[in-house]
């Protein structure tokens, strides 16, 4: 194993290829814009996108061109409204069109729970009575062979690459995070590629301290990437908080194509890393974001043996 | 004080069908005001789920999406989207959900996909979310929604969360669709009826706002007026800036 921590661009450089499933997960907390931003950078292209919620960083995503395809189960832009680019792709198929495979979110869930798990597929009760079968074939049903009766079924999601965000991790990529979760660990399991961003590179005594907060194991991860900061202007739980005022304006800047178009040539095209999209940010709108204060857990005790 | 808005009469209407209620997930925006308001009035036992993971949250703000952090911060457990779906909801520990829709029918399928045709809509909406499985396994399903003949459709142009018709397993479609008109209930047959009206508003009003014609309960009633009380917490404690006060 070793030292696997690398720079956001030599990262994306070698694990996302054209062609990929890519799955940038995240659920509104640890969503990394960072690792959007690069691939959008580094011109990718035909990649299928994935991920329970497409929200504003694949909205820039698919307005960049690096997408053909979207696997999801909710679009939108949380509290605010619509995801304007992505809606002009499938509405109107402008500037061209774009696949959808869509799922509900406890569909998505199983999906990865099946890549994770190496299954062929999952049983879940959902779908009964709604259009969504029709809608994506891929949703299916089976017999229960115990008891008979009818129950759907969804098929294994296995990214190439899976890019997770977290509070920490060590040079091997051993990952704790805390708060909400999301499918983090479904789509790191499930995927054959996984990049772990941090807010913190820390010692492997630290992961060692408290072994249940590792939610992903350095056995499984290839890179890590220690960018602070990597989510705005979605959330990192205890570090700082969700920039709704961005989410707001990303309405207006994606309801027209140009504005769009200049908002990406200015803070991505137009910006070397992410260290220089937060320049740009400023520090008083950084400073904005920061917790009221401190909310520590009391620490529990695994005990000496041997 | 000012008199209450429709949508405040909404969410008041909404809050106090949560009486007697334990276990709740929640939505964002008027869900979460209704919960808000019925923890602090007829069901203070409330435990509030949150779809991304939050598990008998205690908000010391009003959270901005569902996924909020201050719905971490003192919850009493978060979990993983696969636990919070198959332990909590489809292992049936929830006793009462609320659902938005963009359209709802006269037998509560309810639609959050698209406007028109599925393969070419006229407008894509966010889609299902957790909405199908919530309908489909909650014991009980509320909604909440704006009604008028754009939202309340003879017939869904896509049924996103299955209603009354068909083999729903728990929950069977809605139990309760409250408006900023009324509050709607389902009949034997599955067919939404005006259970009750909100003061000022009459059945032409109900009539002029619904796609198809409305059934009306042999024993309507009218919505006791917001309290007070409600209100007071409504405007100070729960939605301070007057989003739906205005």
């Amino acid at each position: 194993m070793g030292d696997k921590v690398t720079s956001m661009r030599q990262a994306v450089a070698d694990l996302v290829r054209n062609g990929d499933t890519l799955a940038i997960e995240g659920f509104t907390h640890l969503i990394c814009f960072a690792a959007g931003h690069e691939v959008i950078r580094q011109r990718k292209r035909d990649l299928t996108l994935c991920r329970l919620t497409p929200d504003v960083v694949y909205d820039q995503m698919v307005a960049a061109g690096v997408a053909t395809k979207l696997v999801f189960s909710w679009l939108g832009n949380p509290g605010v409204g619509s995801l304007n680019a992505i809606r002009r792709r499938i509405e109107r198929a402008d500037p061209e069109p774009i696949e959808i495979e869509e799922y509900s979110h406890f569909g998505m869930v199983c999906r990865y729970m099946a890549g994770a798990a190496d299954l062929p597929f999952f049983p879940l009760h959902s779908y009964t009575g709604s259009d969504l079968p029709a809608a994506n074939p891929r949703i299916a049903e089976v017999i229960d062979p115990y008891d008979g009766r009818p129950v759907h079924v969804v098929p294994p999601l296995r990214p190439d690459v899976a890019i997770v965000h977290a509070q920490r991790a060590d040079a091997e990529g051993n990952t704790q995070m805390w708060g909400l979760l999301g499918c983090q660990r479904e789509a790191a399991f499930a995927a054959a590629r996984v990049i772990v961003v941090c807010e913190e590179l820390v010692d492997e005594e630290v992961i060692r301290s408290d072994p249940n907060r590792t939610i992903i194991p350095g056995l499984i991860v290839d890179a890590v990437v220690v960018e602070p900061g990597a989510c705005h202007p979605s959330y990192v739980q205890g570090h700082y908080d969700r920039d709704n005022r961005f989410y707001v304006e990303w309405d207006a800047i994606s309801r027209d194509p140009a504005t769009l178009a200049a908002w990406l040539d200015e803070w991505v095209y137009g910006t070397e890393d992410h260290a220089g999209y937060l320049t740009g940010l400023g520090e008083e709108r950084w400073a904005s974001l920061a917790p009221g204060g401190p909310a520590m857990s009391a620490p529990v005790d695994y005990g000496r043996y041997g | 004080m000012n008199p209450p808005t429709p949508w405040e009469t909404m969410i008041v209407a909404s809050s106090r069908q949560l009486a007697g209620e334990r276990v709740c997930f929640v939505g964002i925006g008027p869900p979460n005001l209704a919960c808000g308001l019925a923890k602090r009035t007829v069901a203070p036992e409330l435990v509030l789920i949150y779809e991304a993971g939050g598990v008998g949250a205690r908000p010391a703000r009003q959270p901005l999406s569902i996924g909020d952090p201050t719905l971490v911060s003192g919850a009493l457990s978060v979990t993983s989207m696969f636990e919070l779906f198959a332990y909590y909801l489809q292992r049936g520990l929830v006793d009462v959900a609320f659902l938005g829709a963009s359209q709802i029918d006269r037998h509560g399928n309810i639609n959050t996909t698209v406007i028109g045709d599925y393969q070419s809509p006229k407008v894509r909406l966010p889609g299902s979310g957790g909405a199908c499985e919530i309908a489909l396994n909650a014991a009980k399903v509320f909604v909440i929604m704006q009604q008028s003949t754009r939202s309340f459709v003879d017939r869904v142009d896509f049924v996103t969360s299955p209603g009354h018709q068909g083999s729903a397993q728990r929950g069977g479609g809605p139990a309760v669709v409250v408006t900023q008109l009324g509050v709607y209930r389902f009949d034997e047959s599955g067919e939404m009826v005006l259970a009750a009206l909100h003061p000022g508003v009459d059945r032409a009003a109900v009539a002029e706002h619904t796609g198809w014609e409305m059934q009306i309960s042999p024993d309507l009633a009218e919505t006791a007026e917001p309290t007070a009380d409600e209100l007071r917490l409504l405007r100070q404690e729960l939605d301070p800036e007057g989003v739906y006060s205005r």
